[in-house]
């Protein structure tokens, strides 16, 4: 679509920007009442009432011009890349209109760039419940813009909100806020005439932000830091003045357009409610309540629609096999690709029960809280009170935790967050450790109450948690920080959940996790599938001419005999002769070559596993079917001593290996894409494996 | 007197800072001199806190209140 103008959206987080941006185009996306969740440019159309079409760009929110963190960068780059052709036609800046005064600095440092501007007052319906008066049109006559009073989550002064957009004047009307030249007065006027640059807020915020600007060549760099040192440019300094020059400003222009009652704000309802939330004892019994209902929503909630699906594949993988000529294609495309579409299809209910629950938390504002009262805890270990919400996340998928870590300023807490956060038992671990526990702990209860099979996966779960927590102790020490950490959080009112934002943030965390995940595990079920289908050389045709002579053929049903050439030919195939090569690094954990061609095939995720046993251990298919693959896992017995494969100590050693190891390429490629190094990813697997390969083997040598 | 060294419920007004880097970002969220900061409460292991300033609530570790030089 070809746009008639560029419109950008500008505000603080919790304004309701990305609320308006959904209603101006129509697009859905991913928004939250927890700060900085808009990250990605998100772009749409919207038709204006003229006739012509506006591409709307939602900006990450923030408090300033001055960014504090990776995606608030974003928004000064955009508006000052003239080059690229980013600089939008029109701004539209949204201010919360019950939370004026903060809400207006960024405003008078975006009206001081001189593009056109329009004010979005958001929240008018709250704030006139709250008693605050609001002169609008004084406000926008000292503003020098026009301004329209709005409601973007009951959908009014919408249609108004567009026509200002399409009737807005193309050149900046806006009045001056300060006087920039006063803060830096020789190094502005050179840096405008040096670089030809009209504005002077333009020039100071080069002088600022020169070194973290990605149009600007080193050696223009180079020639503003030199000119910085000339006139002796103070950045931190210049900053002060100017964020006071700005608040008198704003508290001048608040004083003539805006009454505020004289009330206690301790009565709101919003501080009621924080009363309780982070009460000392409630607290902290209501977190983790809320925490249990997670899990429990999580296993419960899914069982039906997750058999469900496996049924489906299961008379998906019959009908193929029964309606097609046996043959290699249909076995590739039965036992490799919906065997492996299955695997992946089967996490969509748990995957999508978190995210609603995840995103209802952080609408709420009550995630927020979380952060608040876990930061000194988090701290002692080296974590952050923002780095709950990531490891929450975990328990789901790492991967889109780690990329939530980006709201974390600090970049040791951020790195470290990063590094921990693969460690807790995510979704892909639960069919691992359900099929590993029901093989070997028996199915009783103790103290009446609790069930063992219960307990042991608890146990799994807390295990998760504490080797994050002493993990990032550990890193504490090693990371060296190259900035302090510092913790200056808003936390914003309560608010009810957007229902239809909850829907699609399952829908598509869902679809991201299908499609992203769902690539690497069909790719390693066709490869497995290849792997353990063809052996080098002539061995599998040795195999069939061997068991074609009549002493096989006369003794044995075609059932067991299909089953004998059916093994002989998996130890003899690739995967088989790979399992055998690895046996010797894996023997001491207890594994054989068999429980060695799942863990090679897990590194790609740990969702394989169930399908690799299945197929290793299967004949007949049916590489879905837990109960059989249960079944036949506890039948395996080892051929020379005869004892069974799984026991206890094997059980559990392979458990530990799971827990530890970093069995995901999407991890592994996400924390490459946030850290932008190979180093970290590489030292995150180096570290992970060790820890998984030692956990795993004294386990083992503990419960033999 | 610090910001730190207040109870919950009490107000006081922003002097100075003792730290530059600090006051920077405390003053773009709307800490600044002249300014009413009311503790509003604190977190259940006593840190960090939370005050109403300019309005609105924020969340800062009590290190960093120490940095609030009250009138």
């Amino acid at each position: 679509m070809k746009a008639d103008i560029r419109v950008a959206l500008v505000g603080n987080p919790n304004t309701g920007k990305s609320t308006l941006f959904n209603i101006l185009t129509g697009l859905n996306q991913k928004i939250g009442n927890f700060p900085g969740v808009t990250v990605d440019k998100k772009t749409g159309f919207c038709q204006l009432p003229d006739g012509r079409t506006a591409e709307i760009i939602d900006l990450p929110g923030t408090y300033s011009i001055y960014p504090k963190s990776k995606d608030e960068s974003i928004v000064f780059s955009v508006l000052a890349d003239k080059a690229k052709g980013m600089v939008p036609d029109l701004i539209v800046v949204i201010l919360d209109a019950s939370n004026l005064k903060r809400n207006l600095l960024l405003y008078t440092q975006i009206a001081d760039l001189k593009i056109p501007v329009v004010v979005a007052l958001n929240m008018i319906d709250v704030s006139e419940k709250a008693g605050i008066i609001i002169d609008v049109n004084l406000f926008a006559q000292k503003l020098g813009v026009p301004v329209v009073p709005i409601s973007a989550r009951k959908i009014k002064g919408i249609d108004q909100l567009k026509t200002t957009i399409a009737y807005a004047n193309k050149i900046a009307l806006q009045q001056d806020t300060i006087d920039v030249e006063s803060i830096a007065p020789n190094l502005v006027a050179q840096i405008q005439a040096e670089y030809k640059i009209d504005n002077p807020y333009l020039a100071l915020q080069l002088a600022h932000q020169h070194e973290t600007l990605g149009f600007l060549t080193p050696a223009e760099s180079d020639r503003i830091e030199e000119l910085e040192k000339e006139h002796a440019f103070h950045s931190q300094k210049a900053q002060a003045s100017e964020t006071i020059a700005r608040y008198n400003f704003i508290n001048d222009l608040l004083y003539d357009t805006v009454k505020k009652p004289e009330t206690a704000h301790d009565e709101t309802v919003s501080n009621k409610i924080d009363k309780i939330l982070t009460h000392k004892v409630f607290g902290f019994i209501i977190f983790f309540a809320i925490l249990m209902f997670i899990f429990q929503a999580i296993f419960s909630w899914s069982a039906y629609p997750m058999s469900l699906i496996e049924q489906l594949f299961i008379k998906l993988q019959s009908l193929i096999s029964k309606t097609m000529p046996a043959g290699p294609l249909v076995s590739l495309v039965s036992d490799g690709i919906i065997a492996g579409l299955s695997g992946v299809m089967v996490f969509v209910p748990q995957i999508a029960i978190l995210f609603a629950l995840i995103s209802i938390l952080e609408d709420t504002g009550y995630m927020s809280r979380v952060t608040f009262m876990m930061d000194k805890v988090m701290r002692k270990v080296g974590l952050n009170g923002k780095s709950v919400v990531p490891l929450i996340g975990g328990f789901a998928c790492a991967v889109p935790s780690i990329m939530s870590t980006r709201n974390i300023e600090n970049w040791k807490d951020r790195m470290i967050t990063i590094m921990v956060t693969p460690l807790v038992a995510c979704s892909a671990r639960l069919p691992v450790y359900t099929l590993l526990i029901a093989l070997v702990v028996p199915d009783r209860n103790v103290w009446w109450v609790f069930n063992m099979r219960g307990l042991a996966l608890t146990a799994m779960y807390l295990l998760s948690i504490v080797s994050a927590i002493v993990v990032a102790f550990v890193m504490k020490f090693i990371l060296k920080s190259r900035e302090r950490g510092y913790f200056i959080m808003e936390l914003p009112v309560y608010r009810m959940p957007r229902w239809k934002n909850v829907a699609f943030t399952m829908y598509d965390r869902s679809k991201t996790f299908v499609f992203q995940a769902g690539k690497v595990i069909i790719a390693v079920s066709i490869i497995l599938w290849v792997l353990k289908s063809y052996g080098p050389g002539d061995r599998f045709a040795q195999i069939d001419k061997t068991f074609s002579q009549p002493k096989y053929t006369k003794t044995m049903t075609p059932d067991s005999l299909d089953k004998v050439i059916a093994s002989e030919k998996l130890e003899n195939s690739y995967a088989g002769v790979f399992g055998h090569v690895i046996e010797p690094v894996i023997k001491p954990l207890g594994f054989d070559w068999k429980i060695g061609i799942a863990l090679i095939s897990s590194f790609a995720a740990r969702e394989v596993f169930v399908g690799t046993m299945a197929t290793i251990y299967s004949v007949e298919g049916d590489a879905d079917k837990m109960e059989s693959v249960q079944q036949k896992m506890h039948g395996a017995t080892n051929p020379d001593t005869g004892k069974p494969v799984f026991t206890l100590a094997v059980a559990f050693s392979l458990m530990m290996f799971y827990a530890f190891a970093m069995q995901c390429a999407s991890t592994v490629a996400v924390v490459y894409r946030e850290t932008k190094d190979w180093r970290w990813p590489a030292a995150q697997f180096a570290y992970m494996t060790a820890l998984a390969y030692s956990a795993s083997f004294m386990v083992y040598h503990l419960l033999k | 007197m610090r910001l730190s060294q207040l109870e919950v419920g009490e107000i006081g007004i922003v002097k100075e800072f003792t730290d530059l880097e600090m006051s920077v970002k405390l003053m773009e969220m709307g800490c600044l001199p002249g300014e009413e900061i009311k503790i509003s409460r604190i977190a259940p292991l006593g840190d960090p806190i939370a005050i109403h300033v300019s309005g609105y609530q924020l969340s800062l570790r009590k290190f960093e209140a120490s940095t609030i030089i009250l009138q």
